[in-house]
């Protein structure tokens, strides 16, 4: 029995990836849990493994490949014949084929992901039903920004209508741009023709992905951003005080640690926005996962720090110096990088002052730190000189009404101001 | 620690279908039944009745022989032979359940089983007890026959369906009140068997859930056939006699009317099975009598789960296995998808038959939509007509909005065959265009499917 090897998905957002490096040859015999092949996804080289057992007998893509097809068949495996079906043991082939509870709960096997990828050779097609298909072209729905529930990922009527619904009662503006949207995923700039000299640099599946990611983001999102200064001294003096303490446990806390911290916190504080926008309904959540963007050679990606608000500083701080390491070698694993409740985002070491950050869909607030720099400053009613920094939150206006966001933004400045919050 | 993963509290085609997944996703399963693996459907309920229908059918065929050219003398049905083929038909299929259980390794405890706490309960079998625990437990202990409040069924001459399933003696003259699935069955097959039949429908027509042109159609039919039908007419009066059944049925036209009868078959809908299962002391959220689920058929109990019958409707045994896949696979920690009522397709076996899925003509108007209908008679069709069942018709709802088949309604020879076709396309929320692209076989009952769809937006070729 020959089996088909596919490309995986192996992110949600995965389209296609690049082949590159083949960790077996032809011939090779595999089992299950074997490294094939090496697959630069659009966030990150990842390794694919083997599910079934069997000789490779074809490798289809060449090593080095960029822009394979999720679902492509990549190799073909001979798996050995298959005679239990017919040994007289009625209960063995059953149990053979029953998984482990905990296997079922877990994410489906790399091989059979690619099912729920859409095989076609267009990449931006769009799974949905011919009903839903119909209502979206009636009501003027672009079928690129609607997620689907049906099998496989398949919009389906509801999809559709709850997305019109939710469009029609918060942003009434959705089905105008539709024109627009509905390239914007494949990022429709047309090929320039210019005679200044130049070179042609191949976008990175990580460029592509920011590129189609941030258009969405700005064009279905309503920003709007907050800023406030924050006096830092008493930050400042803490990590000095904190960090002398540490050292010898071999950390050093980076200010940016502790505003990963305060931002958990003002999310836990102020609830209203630690929330998604998702249509017909809104996700409100328990618990502060921080994206922190960081910047790699091929782009940018945000490791989570997950449950931010219960973390200790020095926890925060060794995570994140561990993963934003394996983000720069392109190590990360899906789920180190995917999903998150809100992010934060650094520029102060790059001495900017003060800058607004794009919402990363579908969280619905992004946090701007801008540099901490000595500035005249009233303390007490008399001038004097404060080591201050301005933040600036940018929030998605659909799900965070303006009132909140101010409010998370002053509680993120009294934690940052009195910082022995941070470590209580 | 408990005893196992998950304990179903009912073998019936909810119960035993929910074991059967959970099993084949590696759980620890029992499944508690007090009488019959496969409850009532496949020992009570639908494959006998189908048993019995299906001789009624060659019974009917024997004595229309002349029609297809052919000569069938001294026919005659015996009924004791007709219920003794039914039962091995059930027997054979229970015996199909105790086999899925083992090959499935699931433990199978008989007797009566009431829950203790949401994750505890009682097995009791001639007076002894035995406690299991499980972390989930589903409750899918089925419903039983609604009996007449002044004339509890005895067996004799007050039939359930379950006495009509193996009667004492055949029926001469006999009154079935209540019109839906079950009454209509009967009404059908101890007509075909050559009694007197009357039904008596509290509404102002049979088979009151499909469409009106179903129902219309239907009674002319059976009225053909020489069952005496009372729509809008209620008995106001029930007595077993030494001799049969005497009954006082108010009309139409509300005159009381006093009738004799043989027996009488009670077919008036169904009470679920919640009592004594030890629902009331864990606080189970009910609605109207029925446990109320959510999609993945959790109850409001953390760890208790609810399918088929004891909760909301429809009340059909493919309801309940698909109700018994989502919860086992929910159980196991899937994400199944939720199952869409609208898409549930429901069958009654009478002769003709009937099938239908989705909203009737006159819901969907209800819920505002403005409806494209096609309606294909199976005098249109070469295939009916060369089987000599010319009778029926098959209808298409659609949204002339968007093209959504909002329902489809069949009545004739093997519609309950057919019905899935359209099932499928719903689900898959085909639209009218994917329908007509669709090749249909030829010569099938099925081309009546396309040619509805093609009536529906004035395409129709064979009328």
């Amino acid at each position: 029995m020959s089996i088909e090897l596919k490309m995986p998905a192996l992110s949600p957002t995965m389209e296609e990836g690049t082949l590159a490096r083949w960790l077996v040859k032809e011939g090779d015999i595999v089992s299950s849990g074997d490294l094939i092949a090496e697959i630069e996804t659009d966030k990150a080289t990842m390794e694919f493994e083997a599910v079934d057992e069997g000789v490779i007998t074809q490798l289809l893509v060449a090593e080095g490949t960029d822009g394979v097809k999720v679902g492509t068949v990549i190799a073909i495996i001979q798996g050995e014949d298959d005679e239990t079906s017919a040994a007289p043991k009625a209960a063995a082939p059953v149990a053979a084929q029953a998984p482990k509870p905990a296997e079922v709960a877990a994410a489906p096997a790399p091989v059979t992901a690619p099912v729920a990828a859409p095989s076609h050779s267009s990449g931006d097609r769009v799974k949905a039903s011919p009903l839903a298909k119909r209502i979206a072209a009636n009501s003027g729905v672009d079928l690129a920004a609607v997620s689907g529930t049906g099998p496989n990922g398949r919009i389906v009527k509801a999809d559709v209508e709850a997305f019109s619904g939710a469009g029609r009662s918060a942003a009434p503006a959705t089905a105008l741009d539709t024109g627009l949207r509905r390239e914007a995923p494949a990022a429709p700039v047309a090929a320039i023709d210019t005679d200044i000299p130049h070179e042609v640099v191949k976008l990175s599946n990580m460029r592509k992905t920011i590129a189609r990611r941030l258009t969405e983001s700005k064009q279905q999102v309503p920003h709007i951003y907050l800023t406030v200064d924050v006096r830092l001294d008493a930050l400042l003096k803490l990590r000095g005080e904190l960090n002398a303490s540490l050292e010898p446990r071999g950390i050093k806390l980076s200010v940016n640690d502790m505003l990963i911290k305060a931002l958990g916190l003002a999310l836990i504080q102020v609830p209203k926005c630690n929330v998604s926008f998702a249509g017909d309904n809104m996700l409100q959540y328990s618990r502060a996962d921080i994206s922190v963007a960081v910047s790699v050679p091929t782009g940018l990606i945000t490791p989570i720090v997950t449950d931010a608000a219960n973390k200790s500083l020095s926890k925060i701080s060794t995570e994140i110096a561990e993963l934003a390491g394996r983000a720069k070698e392109g190590k990360l694993q899906p789920h180190e990088y995917q999903g998150g409740t809100a992010s934060i985002s650094n520029m102060g070491m790059m001495g900017i002052k003060q800058f607004e950050a794009v919402i990363n869909p579908p969280q619905a607030m992004i946090m701007a730190i801008g540099a901490g720099e000595k500035r005249p400053y009233i303390v007490d009613d008399s001038l004097a000189i404060a080591t201050v920094m301005s933040a600036t939150g940018s929030f998605d206006h659909r799900a965070i009404d303006g009132a909140d966001g101010a409010q998370l933004m002053k509680v993120f400045k009294e934690l940052v101001e009195k910082p022995l919050g941070l470590v209580a | 620690m408990s005893d196992y993963d998950l304990i179903v509290l009912g073998s019936g085609p909810g119960g035993y279908v929910a074991a059967i997944r959970a099993a084949q996703l590696g759980l620890k399963v029992a499944i508690v039944e007090r009488e019959n693996l496969g409850g009532i459907c496949l020992n009570w309920g639908c494959i006998p009745t189908k048993a019995l229908l299906r001789s009624a059918e060659i019974y009917h065929y024997m004595q229309h022989a002349g029609d297809y050219g052919l000569t069938a003398t001294n026919i005659s049905a015996g009924i004791d032979a007709v219920v003794k083929r039914s039962r091995g038909v059930a027997k054979q299929l229970n015996q199909g359940v105790t086999h899925l259980m083992k090959k499935n390794k699931i433990t199978v405890y008989m007797g009566d089983g009431k829950l203790t706490a949401a994750n505890k309960l009682t097995v009791t079998k001639d007076g002894k007890s035995e406690e299991l625990t499980a972390k989930n437990i589903i409750l899918a202990t089925g419903a039983r026959a609604r009996d007449l409040p002044f004339a509890p069924a005895d067996g004799k001459r007050i039939w359930t369906y379950r006495h009509a399933m193996v009667p004492p003696e055949m029926p001469k003259k006999l009154l079935v009140i209540g019109s839906g699935a079950i009454g209509i069955e009967f009404a059908s097959f101890y007509n075909d068997m050559g009694a007197e039949v009357t039904v008596v429908e509290m509404l102002d027509r049979i088979v009151p859930v499909e469409d009106a042109d179903v129902s219309t159609f239907l009674e002319k039919a059976l009225t053909k056939q020489g069952m005496t039908i009372m729509t809008g007419a209620g008995v106001e009066e029930l007595k077993a006699t030494a001799t049969g059944v005497s009954a006082k049925i108010k009309g139409k036209d509300g005159k009381v009317i006093a009738s004799e009868f043989t027996h009488c078959i009670v077919a008036i809908g169904i009470v679920p099975n919640t009592e004594n299962i030890g629902l009331e002391a864990l606080g189970v959220e009910m609605d109207r009598g029925f446990l109320k689920t959510d999609p993945m058929c959790r109850t409001n109990v953390p760890g208790l789960w609810a399918i088929g019958d004891i909760t909301a409707p429809p009340w059909l045994a493919h309801k309940a296995s698909h109700e018994g896949v989502i919860a086992a696979e929910a159980i196991a920690g899937g994400h199944p998808h939720a199952m869409d009522p609208k898409n549930i397709p429901g069958c009654t076996y009478c002769h003709p038959q009937v099938a239908s899925v989705g909203l009737t003509e006159a819901k969907a108007k209800e819920a505002g939509y403005d409806v494209k209908v096609g309606n294909f008679p199976f005098l249109g069709n070469g295939k009916a007509i060369a089987l000599g069942e010319a009778e029926g018709f098959i209808k298409t709802v659609f949204d002339a909005k968007t093209g959504e088949l909002l329902g489809a309604h069949m009545v004739g020879a093997e519609v309950t065959e057919l019905i899935q076709g359209y099932t499928i396309g719903k689900t898959a929320e085909l639209v009218e265009a994917d329908f007509m692209h669709a090749v249909f076989p030829h010569p099938t009952l099925s081309e009546m499917m396309h040619e509805s769809v093609l009536g529906a937006y004035g395409k129709m070729l064979h009328m």
